[in-house]
């Protein structure tokens, strides 16, 4: 599934990161916890957080990770939004806390 | 080709710039993705810890056509108890530094897992040394 019907599904927010919206998705990961990140999350995945600032997108960048997706409506910080763009680290953004986003995300990338 | 990079302690906001800017040489020089990739996590965990634990630090890199090699050398507290400070958990990170999501005492951890040598040298008081290598597979590219 592509970061693009991901957004459309989950009524998600693009803060930034843009031009690699239509890029494929291999699963999620969920962690607020930066090292954690490093040493489990998958190439591929949406990276569900709290966490605003700018090595959030190191991280995301360095894992090759799809997207990043920033709950409870938490606005990620001016050089969070200006690095994801140098980056192409999509930045999302929902309303939602990541029980509920986390259960959504499994719901939709397990659909049959 | 030898690059050197300096860190600040304490400055989380340019914290992983230097693993950025070396992960960009990389790419241009073509070494071998996931051998690159490993040694960039390396180096970001390694520059992430002068930041937070460390005052400053002076990064080394070192390429050859076998392998590349980083050293880590700061200025800081030091490691008083290494073999403790490598298992995963473990953590002395402030509260203000662990809200940003730092301090699982995963790094070390990390860095061990992405090298494929890893040696620590710490004096308490004055500093932490720590040099990493990855070999560069002759059939890469
Ligand atoms: N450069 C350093 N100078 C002084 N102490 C260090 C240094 N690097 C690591 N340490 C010590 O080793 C501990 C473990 O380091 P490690 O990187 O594994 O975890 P962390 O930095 O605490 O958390 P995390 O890396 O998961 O965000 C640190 O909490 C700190 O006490
Ligand atoms: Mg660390």
């Amino acid at each position: 599934m592509r970061i693009t019907d991901i957004i459309k599904e989950l009524d998600l927010k693009v803060i930034s990161g843009n031009s690699s919206i239509t890029n494929e998705v291999t699963g999620g990961y969920v962690s607020d916890l930066l090292s954690d990140v490093i040493g489990n999350a998958r190439e591929g995945n949406i990276w569900i957080t709290v966490q605003t600032h700018q090595n959030v997108v190191a991280v995301a960048s360095l894992k090759d990770l799809a997207a990043v997706i920033i709950v409870k409506g938490l606005q990620p910080d001016s050089d969070t939004i200006e690095k994801s763009n140098i980056e192409n680290i999509p930045v999302l953004s929902t309303e939602t806390d990541t029980f509920n986003i986390a259960g959504r995300l499994y719901e939709l990338l397990n659909k049959k | 080709m030898q690059i050197r990079h300096k860190i600040a302690g304490g400055d989380f906001t340019r914290a992983g710039n230097v693993a950025s800017a070396v992960k960009k040489v990389l790419q241009q020089i073509n070494i071998d993705h996931k051998q690159s990739k490993r040694i960039v996590i390396a180096l970001y965990e390694g520059e992430v810890n002068v930041v937070a634990h460390a005052y400053s630090g002076v990064v080394d890199i070192d390429i050859d056509s076998e392998k590349i090699k980083i050293t880590i050398a700061d200025k800081g507290p030091g490691i008083s108890d290494i073999e403790k400070a490598m298992q995963e958990g473990y953590s002395t990170a402030t509260p203000q530094v662990r809200e940003m999501g730092f301090g699982a005492g995963m790094g070390l951890s990390n860095m061990k897992r992405n090298s494929d040598f890893m040696n620590i040298t710490s004096i308490p008081g004055e500093g932490t040394t720590v040099e990493l290598i990855n070999f560069i597979k002759p059939d890469a590219n």
